[in-house]
């Protein structure tokens, strides 16, 4: 069969779409994702975007249903760069998904968390630092 | 009933006699010996004898755990009320259907559009014939089902990576495949190769099974024929009169089958949660959901919001917010069967023993992305013969599943268009819009049929980490949690005992959820009484 042209397809929907387009700046189509089984993204932005943004919302301001995802937003807990390995690694409530990430993926988002979203927290983590945590959780890349 | 009209004691009614006069152990190990049960925990519709003396119990989630729960312990003469964040009872028993508006956290609305009849089961969407639990609940309950179609050998698989691109038929990647193994292995047992593992008389045996088996010819070879052809189907379908000839088609090579990796989506046909037959609900899987709540009027109190749960040697108390009114309420009882998913109940406080807090805290909920998309036309059906089943591709989507309902009958239709489980697509999946989502779907499957540019009409996708009631899918136990926490989670602490998937070890299964509840109500009970 053949393959189509993804903006003929998009023009094709766009007609009939019921929902509105996000405008969203961190927009990502099916030719950006990710193949197999880790984080095609480089870099804390695109990361934070495609991933994190997820639960933590574009803004990082959390979401509240019956529960709630914590804002990183202004978060005090990110003072400690060890507070945000350990919740990439455990695998306790939050999924571990720095096991999908390389250590320098890893590194980049938790370096770009740090350091946006009202927070400044300079001391940047490394890939080798991530190597260390990942250990400690016990968790092979 | 004709069994039972037929024969002067049915098995069925034997053991119902059995039941009565012995007791539900008795009944078991008659059960067993009959074949019935042994591959389950479920013992038939349970029994809580005994007077509660009108104890009360309060109930935390109104998802099939919670509503067996109250259904049953309502039955035994509790006074139960269950507490429900939706405005709907099911929890992730959910059909969304034309004219449903659903928010998700972050707060994009989607309104679905689907036309009448038509839907999408956002969470579990079949039953396997094992699930006896949930099977009898929908017997007893009236709830319709009829076949879902989990093997179409005319469905598809598809690779990006194999074949150029081109999806390929599940009946001859499935002959091929199996082709290809019964050829290789009837040349090493001709060789010799096998002289030390089989006995020759074995050996001809294995030979006759693989050329049976396998669709090889009388020189044991596996290739174009009316052998093969008996598995893999025809180019040509034999006909009538003058254009009856079939034409028999080119298997596929054992070099091309096994590097194109097509094989592994074998797998979700073979596995024995797949196993035919498996069941829905005519109507949606919500309908489950729907004719538990029937049994129990009055008893749900709905957009109840818990934020705590607190336990003393008497009772105990449940603070709840009223989503309708925003007033902060409590409700008091003498138990609680807490059927929230653990990542509501993580974040609440509660006082139980250290050792069940750690094991509500252990685990993460899996990732999981579903889009419905409905077409003008069935043209899986009209073009491709496609009734029924899944297709199953590399792509993010994962799968396109075709309705196992109103096959043949024209019309539009909803396909499932997408079904992505972990990994990182699901996450990036879910950081989308519920727009973008469905462009993605449609971007992935007119890979794969090219009439989804024509066709589509409109679509509704659902990601499980933004769902408000459940934030994630379902408990994602790693060995290790399950080694260190399960048991911990499933005691009765003081008053509260604990319900739901995560609570069983069919994890993401409507099954698990009953048992769960089932399991924890029984030994509740006991405890009562025993007071």
């Amino acid at each position: 069969m053949r393959r189509l042209s993804r903006q003929r397809i998009r023009r094709a929907s766009a007609l009939c779409a019921t929902v509105l387009f996000s405008a969203a700046a961190s927009a990502q189509g099916l030719s950006s994702m990710s193949q197999g089984w880790v984080f095609g993204e480089q870099g804390g932005e695109a990361l934070y975007a495609h991933v994190c943004a997820a639960c933590h919302q574009p803004d990082a301001k959390g979401a509240v249903g019956a529960a709630s995802y914590p804002a990183l937003a202004e978060d005090k807990n990110l003072a400690s760069a060890e507070y945000v390995e350990t919740q990439l690694f455990s695998g306790k409530s939050m999924p571990a998904l720095g096991r999908m990430m390389s250590n320098q993926q890893a590194a980049d988002v938790i370096n770009y968390v740090r350091a946006h979203f009202g927070n400044n927290y300079r001391d940047e983590v490394s890939a080798a630092d991530i190597e260390a945590a990942r250990r400690q959780a016990g968790s092979a890349p | 009933m004709s069994e039972a009209a037929s024969t002067p004691l049915s098995r069925r009614h034997l053991l119902e006699l059995i039941g009565a006069a012995a007791g539900g152990s008795a009944m078991y190990r008659a059960m067993t010996s009959l074949g019935f049960a042994a591959e389950s925990s479920w013992r038939g519709p349970i029994r809580l004898e005994g007077d509660p003396k009108g104890a009360s119990v309060v109930i935390l989630g109104a998802g099939l755990a919670g509503l067996t729960a109250a259904y049953e312990l309502g039955r035994a003469g509790y006074q139960v009320q269950v507490l429900e964040y939706n405005a709907r009872a099911g929890g992730r028993n959910w059909s969304i259907r034309g004219g449903d508006v659903y928010a998700e956290l972050g707060g994009a609305t989607q309104t679905c559009a689907f036309d009448e009849g038509l839907y999408l089961n956002p969470g579990p969407w079949r039953i396997p014939y094992h699930h006896h639990a949930i099977l009898d609940y929908c017997r007893r309950f009236g709830v319709t089902l009829e076949p879902f179609i989990q093997l179409n050998h005319n469905a598809l698989l598809h690779s990006t990576k194999a074949f150029d691109g081109r999806p390929q038929r599940i009946r001859e990647v499935k002959a091929d495949f199996e082709g290809a193994i019964a050829e290789l292995l009837a040349k090493a047992t001709r060789k010799g190769a096998l002289d030390e593992a089989v006995s020759k008389e074995d050996q001809e045996i294995l030979l006759e099974a693989l050329r049976w088996h396998g669709g090889l010819d009388r020189d044991f070879r596996y290739r174009a024929g009316e052998d093969s052809a008996e598995f893999r189907g025809y180019v040509r379908n034999p006909g009538g009169g003058l254009s009856a000839r079939p034409l028999h088609g080119e298997p596929i090579g054992t070099h091309e089958i096994l590097t194109s990796r097509l094989w592994r989506g074998l797998q979700n046909f073979s596995s024995y949660d797949f196993q035919t037959t498996m069941f829905q609900p005519a109507g949606g899987m919500g309908r489950i959901g729907e004719a538990f709540a029937r049994q129990i009027p009055n008893a749900i109190r709905y957009r109840a919001k818990v934020t705590g749960i607190h336990q003393d040697d008497r009772g105990v108390t449940v603070t709840f917010e009223d989503l309708g009114g925003g007033a902060v309420q409590q409700a008091r009882a003498d138990w609680c069967v807490c059927a929230l998913p653990l990542t509501i109940l993580s974040q609440l406080p509660v006082n139980v023993s250290a050792a069940m807090k750690a094991a509500i805290d252990a685990v993460p909920y899996a990732s999981v992305v579903k889009t419905g998309l409905q077409f003008k036309r069935r043209f899986w059906e009209e073009d491709e013969h496609i009734f029924g089943g899944i297709s199953y591709t590399d792509l993010p989507i994962r799968e396109i599943a075709y309705p196992s309902a109103g096959m043949n009958a024209g019309g539009k239709g909803v396909l499932l268009g997408g079904y992505t489980w972990e990994g990182p697509n699901a996450y990036e999946l879910t950081a989308m819009s519920p727009a973008e989502r469905i462009q993605v779907a449609l971007d992935c499957g007119a890979q794969i049929h090219p009439q989804y540019l024509s066709e589509f009409e409109t679509g509704v996708s659902v990601a499980w980490h933004r769902v408000p009631f459940t934030l994630g899918c379902a408990g994602e136990w790693s060995d290790e949690a399950r080694r260190d926490h399960y048991d911990d989670l499933c005691q009765i602490d003081g008053r509260i005992v604990l319900a739901g998937e995560h609570a069983s070890h069919l994890p993401a299964w409507q099954e698990g959820a009953i048992l769960s509840a089932l399991d924890a109500i029984t030994r509740l009970h006991s405890k009562v009484l025993a007071i």
